[in-house]
């Protein structure tokens, strides 16, 4: 093993070597004027084809070797393929951004994201490692017994899993997209090529040294900018340690833009034109928009019957009426958006300072305090969420399954958490600098010279970007910008001033993001399907090439179903990610955990449990979430004002409860399972007959 | 499968480390953040304390948590024979 290991280290020093001069390369070609647009082909092409032959090195048609890698992945690498898989585009792309608008708030990603790995390491992964077969369905079938758990189990790692694989198909279109400037549907299908490549030909096996690969390149491409960016400003190379000196910069800029007068004069503006919204919305959207559409008429009319006609201003009466809204459904979307004005993209009223935790509103201190504790307890909420769903999420569960033995799992949560962190303890510096750095060289600059980036980043996309003279003073005041969360890691590398191949190395890195974890999801949807489902319950007797091939066929199918769905854009992208963690949270951990801590707990318990833990959360989400209630399921009041996104603080809940309750009404599982529970417990038990291990084969 | 008095107590000793570093989870998680704005005046070399604790403080937790867990069970697996390197 140590031999392999050692392989392995010098395996991949070679190829961190071989990327960085890539790197390299590519920089000096820009240096000599190839276009940009090469430099985004060839980081796609590049990487992708690296994925793929990573696959073609991998291949296999052993069963032990498709579903879990052999067993053989030693602690440090399962560690770096645990988290590419772990971080997905929400996390690499997404959360910087986040914690630039959100503040203290945002935090609560961070600690929700990494803190899961406590429950991994202290309640999951040691024991589902001795049990050792392939699947998180495969235990609970095991220890409950019968089809019927393992199908309940099969059934939420799908929706689960599912959910969270149409967020990181998404990303992957948006950045191919956007770096290379094909279309998103095809961008959305190159990604997925390299996907299937790679996880179609070797399996787990394949994925797993993928993952290694893919962390390298992403923890490059997300390190590089942060640390530019803090030499830029601080003039010492590690944020993590000196963000706090800027915090305080930051802090004591926010008082004074907000208290700046042109600031206020602006926010009084985007207030008005938010109260005239409101208000025509009230009257009607079809009604406002006819009477609109006709005060324009009756004014280029009376322009144009005056005695002397002004040409110049019923060329404007004109342009306004042509520009107008084409039809009252814009014409509402345009309302709405004014009325939302006032708090969109970082242009929170009241501004919101980005170091005080749960910052209250309202109009009397009653009402303020109200507000400030309902943000403790959703931020409280919410990281129970992420954290339980971490410990509960079958693709990461199942890597564990993977490493040699039981003492190696342990160490490997180690290295999971410790690969994470590294990018989790940076992304609250970098929204700190982002957030310096705006303060300081776009407020207060006169509109003609607003720095290249943000120029450069109007141009693309304007609901990314955009920075508008509301109050025509030709000076850039905060709430004049609207920036959208994804920017923030985008722009970095040309707020630091980098060349544009690091731009691309961060594309790059974005891509690696998101192509993992949609790797790993869909082998545990085609898993499910394929060792669960088919072999375990319809065609025990099949032969393993016959099982590989079946899996091969799920694999495609879920790939270019959830293509398909990625394709029809469906709305918000964090809230199916926030979703997907409570509804793993809800179906699964209560069930996994008491089936290894209590023996008492037993197959009615866990079937009860897992469908009300599920049904609970279904439930809140279904008749609290705009996007359900809007679909005309009746709306409902919150539960202690608990947003939606945390409503699997309810359903764990409910799922424990219900498991322990109904383990008490019942009998008690027979010997044999009670043995298997043993089995699992201790690493090696002297004696112990017992062999999970090889039954899954 | 015999299950001896050794067994008994390696179980007990996993369940009281696994017990007391499930402390130091919560606290470092909950209790922090909710008393975070009690805490928020407190200065920690140039961050406002809560704030360093949740973007830094708590997860350099987390990963000692399970480092020292992994470390531990490793030895309570050899002193109590369940380690998986030994003979049969």
């Amino acid at each position: 093993m140590r031999t392999f290991n050692q392989e392995l280290k010098r395996y991949y020093s070679f190829y961190t070597v071989g990327f960085i001069s890539f790197v390299v390369v590519l920089g000096i070609a820009e240096k000599m004027g190839v276009p940009r647009l090469y430099i985004g082909y060839a980081f796609l092409a590049a990487t992708i084809l690296l994925y793929a032959g990573i696959g073609i090195m991998s291949r296999t048609l052993d069963v032990a070797e498709y579903y879990v890698a052999g067993r053989k992945v030693p602690a440090l690498f399962n560690g770096m393929a645990t988290g590419a898989d772990w971080m997905s585009a929400a996390s690499f792309i997404g959360m910087a951004g986040g914690l630039y608008l959100q503040g203290f708030d945002g935090l609560a990603f961070i600690m929700g994201w990494t803190g899961g790995y406590c429950l991994v390491a202290l309640f999951l992964a040691p024991y589902l490692r001795k049990f050792g077969q392939f699947t998180i369905p495969d235990f609970l079938g095991a220890r409950y017994g019968g089809n019927f758990v393992r199908s309940i189990g099969v059934i939420a790692a799908i929706i689960c899993s599912f959910v969270y694989v149409v967020a990181q198909i998404f990303g992957v279109g948006l950045i191919t997209s956007r770096f290379t400037g094909l279309e998103f549907e095809i961008g959305v299908f190159v990604g997925l090529a390299g996907i299937l490549v790679c996880s179609f030909l070797g399996g787990m096996k394949a994925v797993t040294w993928t993952q290694v690969a893919q962390y390298i390149i992403l923890i490059v491409a997300y390190m590089i900018p942060v640390v530019w960016l803090s030499i830029n400003q601080t003039g010492i190379p590690i944020p993590q340690i000196v963000y706090g000196g800027q915090l305080a910069k930051v802090t004591e800029l926010e008082k004074k833009l907000v208290a700046d007068p042109k600031e206020q004069e602006v926010r009084k503006i985007l207030a008005d034109r938010g109260k005239v919204a409101t208000d025509k919305l009230k009257a009607g959207a079809e009604v406002s928009y006819n009477a609109d559409k006709t005060a324009l008429q009756a004014k280029i009319d009376e322009l144009k019957s005056a005695p002397t006609p002004d040409g110049a201003a019923i060329q404007a009466a004109e342009k306004s009426l042509s520009t107008f809204a084409k039809d009252v459904k814009v014409y509402e979307g345009q309302l709405k958006g004014a009325q939302g004005a006032l708090n969109a993209g970082g242009r929170v009223n009241p501004a919101i300072p980005h170091g005080t935790p749960f910052v209250g509103v309202g109009k009397t201190d009653e009402e303020k305090q109200k507000s400030s504790d309902n943000k403790r307890n959703n931020f409280l909420a919410l990281v129970f969420c992420l954290m339980v769903g971490t410990a509960a999420l079958p693709h990461i569960l199942m890597r564990y399954y993977t490493t040699p033995s039981v003492q190696e799992a342990r160490v490997s949560v180690f290295w999971s958490l410790f690969f994470i962190f590294l990018l989790y303890f940076s992304a609250p510096a970098l929204a700190v600098l982002v957030k310096f750095d705006i303060f300081t060289n776009v407020v207060g600059k006169a509109y003609a010279d607003l720095p290249q980036w943000v120029n450069a980043w109007q141009a693309i996309d304007k609901t990314l970007l955009s920075v508008t003279d509301i109050n025509k003073d030709g000076i850039v005041q905060l709430a004049e910008i609207v920036l959208n969360q994804d920017v923030v890691v985008l722009a970095t590398p040309e707020i630091a001033g980098l060349p544009y191949v690091i731009s691309g190395l961060v594309a790059a890195g974005g891509l690696a993001a998101a192509l993992s974890t949609a790797d790993g999801l869909l082998l545990t949807i085609a898993n499910a399907l394929s060792h669960d489902m088919y072999y375990k319950m319809i065609n025990p007797d099949a032969s393993t090439t016959r099982r590989i091939t079946i899996s091969k066929i799920f694999l495609l199918i879920v790939a270019l179903a959830a293509a398909y769905v990625t394709a029809q854009k469906p709305g918000d992208i964090l809230f199916l990610v926030g979703a997907a963690f409570s509804l793993a949270a809800s179906a699964f951990f209560p069930a996994l955990v008491l089936g290894i801590f209590w023996k008492r707990a037993n197959k009615p318990a866990a079937i009860s449990g897992m469908l009300i833990g599920l049904g609970v959360t279904v439930y809140y989400m279904m008749r609290t979430y705009p996007f359900f209630t809007n679909l005309g399921i009746p709306k409902m009041d919150l539960w202690f004002y608990i947003a939606p996104i945390g409503s699997g603080v309810f359903g764990v809940a409910a799922g424990l409860t219900t498991m322990v309750v109904v383990s008490l009404l019942t009998k008690a599982p027979a010997q044999d399972v009670q043995d298997l529970v043993e089995h699992v417990r201790y690493p090696m038990i002297k004696g112990d007959k017992m062999d999970t291990a090889s039954q899954a084969i | 499968m015999q299950l001896t008095e050794q067994h008994h107590t390696y179980w007990r000793k996993n369940l009281n480390i696994t017990a007391i570093l499930l402390v130091i989870w919560f606290i470092a998680t909950f209790v922090m953040a909710f008393f975070a704005r009690e805490l928020a005046s407190i200065n920690f070399f140039g961050w406002p304390f809560p704030f360093y604790m949740a973007a830094q403080g708590s997860l350099i937790i987390y990963v000692c948590i399970i480092g020292f867990y992994a470390y531990y069970m490793q030895k309570l697996d050899v002193e109590h024979g369940v380690s998986e390197g030994a003979s049969e």
